[in-house]
């Protein structure tokens, strides 16, 4: 056994952080990318068959845009409660942060039933042909994120009333807090690609 | 205990003792189903690794047995299919992603002097899903429903016209089980590694394995998603009639090219990167003397990081490119030949300036170098579309990537496992034994496919599962079989050699090398908690820097933590919780196998199979400390 030297002492440091200083962020992070890398080689799919698929959409009416633009609005008014919900663990607030979880589950069930009838005004089927296949994968692969950072509001609401909070659980709704963002933004490019693609391209 | 202080036997004593009770897991059949040691995780997938690297080798040698000699009827057309399929998707997929990660598993917690894994219980999930994905393929290949499409299986032949039935689908359920494995433990060491080092290994200290596995997480994270896309994409074109790849529809093979390279071509980097991290290690340690151009070696694995991404369309060169695209990634095949020149160079040199000590490892490495060149040469070849186009899918690319993958990873690799066995086991392999293993080994492989070169030449195409006599084909093909009977004597001396030095090996001792990195601080085996206390790192070479280890006190010895650092500098910032034993990892994993191999017969079982999937999930985080109630109950 090699011989040993102390040269410091670690009791004293704190149990949790917030952001970048987290081990969780990083951890998600990492989910982040490996979701973001699908999103983008999805997109990258979907500009492939364009060039393939003339005219884009070949014979079909574009997505109808009403629910897409409610969709649109709603997920990016989430944010306020979001951010909200971010402030109020990061300040190690009980209630406040149990109210704001339980207004971030509200969003998100909204958002799931307003996804819903995008699905039902999307006109065009899956197996129509390859624009059908490109456009029902790129809404499967966001509405999955939306339902998996509902379940996990849901669960980490449930469970704020159930136990107190500790530092580390504070951490954690700041970190669902991050990838909600992250919902959010990946929006955006997937909302114009389904709804604007059909129209500009 | 003040900072300053030497340490007496008698405090030591009394740490271990503590340590042991807070590191404590179950025993007997508990123990094994709800392990997160690192240690634990990682010595089965590397056994479980090596399980499929043999059944994949036997595959090997039945497909040699039947083209030692022309016109042969030991193996039908449609089993040779499933041969070459099974082998390919194997050593790819179950075998050399996999063992590499494993053997980070093992060793990145033990460099970074932490007590355990980022993400113990991820880290858990992450080898059942391996395991279950495994075995389904396999049991999926004994029932004769294994994959006949080839490791890559293109589209139109994997698709539903030309592969009816469930073969293909269930390779493309394999490639998500064990994609999902693959992420999991990329994060886990991306996190680690910049996260939970030792406090002083700024990121300039880093020994270059942990830069290459920090590399090749992220490679993992941007590359695997890709064939992801590609299966989900393929299976549901088989089984809900999406159009993807179907032209008939508008749809385009070439989608799948695309995008099953731009994983497929840096999953050979993904393969490569750590085994040049561990080249890295055992060529200091056998040297005595610290790797020369520390800084370029480091930004060469980085500049291979990014140029895999930049080569994946040179397998495309036959599918008729504008010229633009064929110049292009000429261009970038060939750079990527300068950062991996740049580190054979440095190895070479550290050699020859320090005082090499030629022990089986070593040899392994030498081995490595010798044949991994051979492979980087007829790369370079293969990077020119005059030639690519004239020996696409012949004989002659066979011949390049098993000198790349075995000459560049498993050499490496064998050279790894006689390096680091004495800190896994306790006891040190027989070196005569490893001396026979390495020339075996190194001749064998050369004899079986030093001629693929020639046939390829020749014009026998790969994926035959026969010839004509006559052809010129006989005695090459002999040959190669001949190599690779020794290839399987080698293989067995291996076997051999780890299971009797595993009982009667020469006990090892903390570090039998007089090695510098962290991992030859602790035990061989290290105790469940790694280190008594937490190291210290002053220097790259921490082991060299003086006869005392500077170390930390206070981490985990009243509960499960492990130390968070900044990022750069490495300086103490957080004591993390450490998950403890749990099943539910497990039963994660057996959820998600029923979702896997449910939507392989329908659709909506990724529906309901994401139900008990998120039960256990639930399971997987619920908190283990008295609620609301209890606490009000308590203090009333």
């Amino acid at each position: 056994m090699i011989r040993q030297r102390i040269v410091g002492d670690l009791s004293h440091l704190p149990d949790h952080a917030f952001g970048p200083r987290s081990l969780m962020w990083w951890g998600i992070l990492g989910f982040m990318l490996i979701e973001g890398a699908g999103f983008l080689l999805a997109g990258g799919a979907y500009f492939f068959l364009v060039g393939h698929v003339q005219p884009w959409p070949p014979g079909q009416t574009p997505p109808t845009l009403t629910w897409g633009i409610v969709f649109t609005v709603v997920i990016l008014l989430s944010e306020i409660p979001n951010a909200w919900t971010n402030n109020q663990a990061r300040h190690y607030r009980d209630w406040p942060t149990r109210i704001g979880l339980i207004l971030m589950s509200l969003a998100g069930a909204i958002l799931l039933a307003i996804r819903f009838l995008e699905f039902q005004a999307l006109n065009t089927r899956w197996d129509a042909d390859p624009y059908g296949s490109i456009i029902w994968a790129l809404m499967i692969l966001h509405t999955v994120h939306v339902v998996t950072d509902l379940g996990d509001t849901l669960y980490i609401t449930i469970v704020s009333f159930i136990w107190p909070f500790d530092g580390g659980e504070y951490s954690g709704v700041v970190d669902n807090c991050v990838y909600w963002r992250f919902v959010i933004l990946t929006w955006l490019p997937i909302g114009a690609l389904v709804y604007l693609g059909p129209r500009l391209l | 205990m003040t900072a300053g202080q030497d340490l007496e036997p008698l405090e030591d004593e009394a740490l271990r003792e503590r340590l042991e009770r807070v590191w404590a897991h179950p025993t007997g059949w508990r123990g094994v189903l709800t392990a997160v040691d690192h240690k634990v995780i990682a010595r089965r997938y590397i056994a479980t690794a090596f399980v499929f690297f043999f059944l994949a080798g036997v595959l090997a040698l039945l497909m040699r047995a039947q083209l030692a000699r022309p016109e042969s009827h030991l193996i039908g057309p449609d089993r040779y299919n499933q041969l070459f399929s099974m082998h390919g998707t194997t050593m790819m997929f179950l075998f050399a992603v996999p063992v590499m990660e494993a053997i980070a598993v093992y060793l990145v917690p033990l460099m970074c002097g932490a007590r355990n894994i980022c993400f113990p219980r991820l880290n858990a999930y992450g080898y059942w899903v391996y395991l279950f994905g495994g075995i389904m393929i396999w049991i999926a290949f004994a029932m004769n429903v294994g994959p006949e499409t080839g490791w890559f299986s293109y589209v139109p032949l994997a698709g539903p016209e030309f592969s009816p039935g469930k073969r293909t689908d269930f390779w493309a359920q394999m490639v998500t089980f064990t994609e999902v494995a693959a992420l999991a433990v990329a994060v886990q060491l991306v996190a680690q590694i910049l996260k939970q080092r030792a406090p002083g290994m700024t990121l300039s200290r880093m020994p270059l394995f942990l830069w290459s596995m920090l590399v090749t997480a992220f490679m993992v994270i941007f590359a695997m998603p890709a064939v992801m896309v590609a299966t989900t994409f393929l299976i549901t074109d088989r089984l809900v009639g999406t159009q993807f790849y179907n032209p008939a529809e508008g749809g385009d093979p070439l989608l799948w090219q695309h995008l099953f390279w731009f994983f497929g071509h840096p999953e050979v980097y993904i393969i490569f990167i750590p085994a040049l991290g561990m080249v890295s290690q055992i060529v200091a340690a056998f040297s005595r003397r610290t790797i020369l151009a520390y800084p370029a070696m480091v930004l060469a694995l980085l500049a291979n990081g990014f140029l895999a991404f930049g080569l994946w369309v040179h397998h495309m060169f036959a599918t008729g490119l504008p010229r633009l695209g064929d110049s292009f990634y000429t261009s970038a095949s060939m750079m990527i030949a300068i950062p991996s020149g740049l580190q054979i160079f440095a190895w070479i040199a550290t050699i020859w300036d320090g005082k090499p000590r030629f022990k089986t490892p070593l040899l392994f490495v030498i081995g490595f170098i010798v044949i991994f060149v051979l492979g980087g040469l007829t790369g370079v070849m293969l990077a020119s579309v005059p030639l690519d186009l004239q020996v696409h899918d012949t004989y002659f690319v066979v011949a390049h990537f098993h000198y790349v993958l075995i000459g560049g990873a498993v050499f490496p690799l064998f050279g790894a496992i006689y390096y680091w066995f004495p800190k896994i086991t306790g006891r040190l392999l027989d070196e005569r034994a490893g001396v026979w293993n390495f020339w075996t080994f190194f001749v064998g492989f050369n004899v079986a496919f030093f001629p693929m070169h020639i046939l390829g030449l020749l014009g026998m195409p790969r994926r035959v599962y026969t010839y004509k006599a006559g052809l010129g084909w006989e005695v090459w093909n002999l040959i190669s079989s001949l190599g690779a009977v020794l290839i399987a004597v080698s293989m067995l001396i291996f076997i051999i050699n780890v299971l009797v030095s595993l009982r009667r090996g020469k006990v090892a001792g903390d570090n039998p090398w007089e090695a510098s990195s962290l991992e030859w601080a602790t035990s061989s085996p290290p105790p469940i908690y790694n280190f008594l206390r937490i190291p210290v790192v002053t220097g790259r070479e921490p082991l060299w820097e003086g006869d005392k280890l500077p170390v930390m006190s206070g981490l985990g010895e009243t509960e499960r933590e492990s130390l968070c650092v900044s990022i750069v500098e490495a300086e103490p910032d957080i004591r993390q919780k450490s998950a403890p034993p749990t099943v539910w990892p497990l039963l994660a994993a057996i959820a998600t196998t029923v979702l896997f191999i449910g939507s392989i017969f329908h659709e909506w079982a990724v529906v309901w199979g994401a139900i008990p999937v998120a039960i256990t999930l639930c399971g997987w985080f619920w908190p283990g400390r008295p609620t609301r109630k209890a606490l009000k109950e308590r203090s009333a």
